[in-house]
């Protein structure tokens, strides 16, 4: 790839899992052999996908770096690109840019209790994390991953949660919204911070962390402090309307970090010094 | 002025209005906008020829409309802008209230929206002697001699939408330019793009714009923008006979009678 | 590279120009047009214009343009061939009549485009570039240079520093680059040696308005302020001064798709637009003027000092020139000197 920072690689879409209305994920392979050999990322962070001829978007990389051969983007429809995305079928190509951003420091969190807390479309960047520990299981101890959405068909990767749920070594929790669940629902019901605080976390030697719509985030993090957590020892990626990727077009930033540059993994400790403007 | 002074100092300190808008001294012996909220601020409003900048481009913008009720100071233009805003649900009496300043610089003090446009009405609008001069140059020239006026001129536009931000009736919320489901005006200031959004501006206008060169003044490469509106102003006389700005009465873009000569949307 | 300093007499600029023109140098200069000035390709020397105080646009469009493509494309039935611009093919380019704070501003924004990612296509731009500065000998109201780091003869930035020695005067150069001493070669005979000139006294006199690291200071402080709100009231939400600032460089990216061609551009946008950051969601965190003209702000005089340790304004006086609603930039810095929490 020359120096233009701007050229994407040239993916292929091998496959689309429908996941929840409106949710689509969308398995790439590199067209060329030598942009696949040469590519590598850590677990948390994003990349620009394009389609070509109506704009890029930016999504985390939802698969896991220890999975080779491929990543994978899940995203929401919602806008120009994402509704062009939707409209993609196997086999079209499409551009990615990337990896950027800071990752989630995977290693230091070995040996440690690690606990998972996400709500609806915020679940794919934690997947990304998820498999890359379960991938290296042995590495960590307890595991716990508590997901949540609004109604049973808004719960992505569905396939995903049996396989984490059947795991001797993973304590799954899956909530859905009051009101949200079916006649054959098995987990729990009520908001994710209600049952986080009902699931009762030990801040001792754990690493939490949280993804979801702001409101979820809002409600959790005084949990987990209230619970004992240090404000260092809480991990959440953030969003932002995003055209580089890298830290030029100015347009990401919350106060002196740029999302995509300094993010978009923060911690709580680091959320706190930024001003209330995301 | 001292009468609008006394008048703005009088309104702010009955708390009958929240803030006053009008002018003051800026710099390099420009002029601009005072948000005047206490009353000791009311003694820097002024009046005088250089007062030129359409104050009710403010009227919609949200940090100064949650203010409350409003008083502006306002030229004829200004106040054609308000009627018009008026006709378009933007403001109401209960919002704002309106200190004319009549063509011969006295204070006019308006009780309702209605006495503002009974006396807009006594004023047509019309292009002014320059303005008039500067589109019979171009009405002169050839199509091709046109193509490259406005191409040369508009190559130079950069998008600042200086032009739209300045303009009273620009204020809706998302513009047309920031619809990209379709993209419908390109984004880069190009010159096709460019055009576009100037040939779009103008058809937005027609109808509404009140000559207050706004646009034109606010361009920060003085491209003669407003002459593309005015032609528009021009047109609208030729075809309907001219245009007020109205609250009750009809709008001639946006009235349609069964007798309409362009039926294709029968 | 030690800075030299030779002689060209008033008449020869002139057959300066005219030798760069005749090596084929494309010139970007300032040039008379609708009553403003501002920077356009220029044939011959008459074109430039003289006596004024600073162009409408900084020079920036040049190095920076106002939409440039990054990539094209071509569909066919299964394949996307994707070519990436070629930043050789960016010509050079001669830029005559850069005032020293246009000059400074291109180290401020190659610092942003240098930032942790190099960006190619500006690089190349700026390494196909020359610049010929010309010293101030008048300011005005709007300027302000010296408050923010500059001076109205800083060469900073420039490959040649021309100093007109008076009115009607000869004019001193500084060469202070290879480009610079490049330009000299090839019109040896008009650069004469110059004795002992003092330049400053021929130097518009500027004093310092205000001190920036007290603002630096304070906007750690007056995040929530409600000045935000009184400075912005007037403010119209235009780009006009992030379009016309030398160190202003957010941008767009966007496609252009003609059936099975296209390209992505990249172009100017400016954070004062009510879009600019908002979320496909319909989320914005920034809904307010007061709040956009808050990152202005701090970004230009609290966030690009601390990552990149220059300041974002070379203090050219353009953005408050340009300005619609007379938002007047050194007013208010004076202000935020003076704020408190």
């Amino acid at each position: 790839m020359n120096d233009n920072p701007y050229m994407p690689y040239l993916m292929r879409i091998e496959k689309i899992t429908y996941e929840a209305p409106g949710v689509k994920t969308l398995m790439l392979k590199f067209v060329k052999e030598e942009d696949e050999k040469k590519f590598d990322f850590e677990a948390g962070q994003f990349g620009m996908y394009s389609v070509y001829g109506v704009g890029e978007s930016a999504f985390c990389i939802a698969s896991s770096p220890t999975r080779k051969g491929y990543i994978e983007c899940t995203f929401r429809r919602a806008g120009r690109v994402t509704n062009a995305l939707s409209n993609c079928e196997e086999g079209n190509l499409i551009g990615f840019r990337g990896p950027y951003g800071r990752s989630f420091p995977v290693n230091e969190w070995k040996w440690k209790n690690l606990l998972f807390i996400a709500g609806g479309i915020a679940l794919p960047p934690m997947r990304c994390v998820i498999w890359n520990i379960l991938d290296l299981r042995d590495n960590f101890k307890d595991v716990t991953i508590i997901y949540g959405a609004r109604s049973v068909s808004d719960l992505v990767y569905k396939r995903e949660l049996q396989d984490w749920g059947s795991r001797e070594d993973v304590r799954l929790i899956t909530t859905v919204d009051p009101g949200g669940e079916t006649p054959d629902w098995k987990g729990e019901t009520g908001f994710v911070p209600a049952i986080v605080e009902k699931a009762a976390p030990s801040p001792d030697n754990t690493i939490a962390i949280v993804c979801g719509p702001p409101v979820m985030i809002k409600y959790t993090f005084p949990i987990l402090s209230k619970r004992g957590f240090a404000d260092e020892n809480i991990f959440t990626t953030l969003e932002n309307r995003m055209k580089c990727g890298f830290g030029k077009c100015g347009r990401c930033n919350i106060g002196k970090m740029y999302v995509c540059k300094d993010g978009p993994v923060f911690t709580l400790a680091q959320l706190k010094e930024l001003p209330d403007e995301y | 002025m001292d009468e609008l002074k006394k008048k703005a100092t009088e309104l702010l300190e009955s708390l009958t209005v929240k803030v006053v808008i009008g002018y003051e001294e800026g710099t390099a012996g420009r002029t601009r906008a005072l948000f005047a909220e206490k009353p000791e601020d009311a003694c820097r409003l002024i009046y005088d020829s250089r007062c030129v900048q359409n104050l009710a481009t403010y009227l919609t913008k949200r940090e100064v409309r949650d203010k409350g009720r409003i008083a502006i100071e306002a030229t004829l233009p200004v106040m054609r802008s308000i009627i018009q805003l008026a006709a378009e649900f933007q403001v109401s009496d209960a919002n704002l209230l309106v200190l004319g300043i009549t063509p011969d610089g006295k204070l006019i003090e308006f009780g309702n929206l209605a006495e503002v446009e009974a006396f807009i009405h006594q004023y047509p609008i019309e292009i002014n002697q320059q303005d008039r001069e500067e589109l019979a140059k171009i009405e002169k020239m050839t199509p091709a001699e046109r193509w490259k006026f406005w191409t040369d001129e508009l190559s130079l536009c950069i998008k600042c939408y200086a032009c739209r931000a300045a303009c009273p009736m620009c204020y809706c919320d998302r513009c047309t330019v920031d619809c990209n489901q379709p993209q419908w005006i390109p984004v880069p200031s190009h010159l096709p793009g460019n055009l576009e959004w100037h040939i779009m501006r103008a058809v937005h206008l027609t109808g509404r714009c009140v000559d207050c060169d706004a646009c034109y003044n606010a361009c920060p490469l003085n491209i003669p923008i407003h002459l593309l509106t005015k032609k528009m102003v021009e047109e609208a006389t030729v075809h309907f006979g001219g245009y007020q700005p109205t609250i009750k009465g009809e709008h001639i873009m946006s009235t349609y009678r069964p007798d309409d000569k362009d039926n294709f949307i029968q | 590279m030690n800075t030299d300093k030779r002689l060209i007499r008033k008449d020869s600029l002139e057959n300066l120009f005219d030798i760069l023109r005749k090596k084929n140098k494309i010139i970007y200069a300032p040039v008379s047009k609708n009553s403003k000035i501002i920077f356009n390709k220029v044939e011959s020397f008459q074109e430039i214009a003289t006596g004024y105080v600073q162009t409408v646009q900084s020079p920036k469009e040049v190095y920076f343009p106002r939409f440039e493509t990054v990539l094209e494309y071509t569909m066919s039935k299964d394949n996307i061939s994707v070519e990436s611009v070629n930043p050789d093919d960016i010509p050079e380019v001669i830029l005559w009549g850069v005032r020293p704070c246009d000059a400074m501003g291109i180290g401020i924004l190659s610092a942003i485009f240098n930032q942790d990612f190099d960006d190619e296509i500006y690089n190349k731009h700026l390494s196909h570039l020359t610049v010929l500065g010309f010293s101030c000998n008048k300011a005005d109201e709007y300027c302000f240079c010296t408050s923010v780091g500059g001076n109205p003869g800083n060469t900073e930035g420039s490959d040649i520093l021309f100093t007109q020695l008076g009115e009607n005067g000869d004019y001193l150069a500084e060469i202070i680059t290879e480009k610079g001493w490049s330009v000299v070669s090839l019109a040896e005979g008009l650069f004469e040696t110059a004795g002992e000139i003092n330049k400053n006294q021929f130097l518009a006199d500027l004093p310092s308005m205000f001190e920036i690291d007290e603002i630096r200071k304070n906007l750690e402080n007056i995040y929530s302020s409600e000045l935000w709100t009184e400075q912005s009231l007037k403010c119209i939400g235009c780009g006009a001064c992030a379009y016309v600032c030398p160190t202003c460089a957010c941008f767009d990216l966007q496609d252009e798709a003609h059936g099975k061609l296209g390209r992505r551009l990249r172009c100017w946008d400016s954070c004062g637009f009510s879009l600019f950051t908002l979320h496909a969601s319909g989320h914005n965190p920034r809904q307010l003027q007061s709040q956009r003209w808050r990152q202005r702000i701090m970004h230009k005089f609290s966030y690009i000092p601390e990552k990149l340790s220059v300041f974002g304004c070379t203090g050219c006086g353009r953005c408050s020139r340009a300005c619609p609603a007379d938002m007047n930039i050194l007013e208010y810095l004076i202000s935020l000197q003076e704020a408190t929490i």
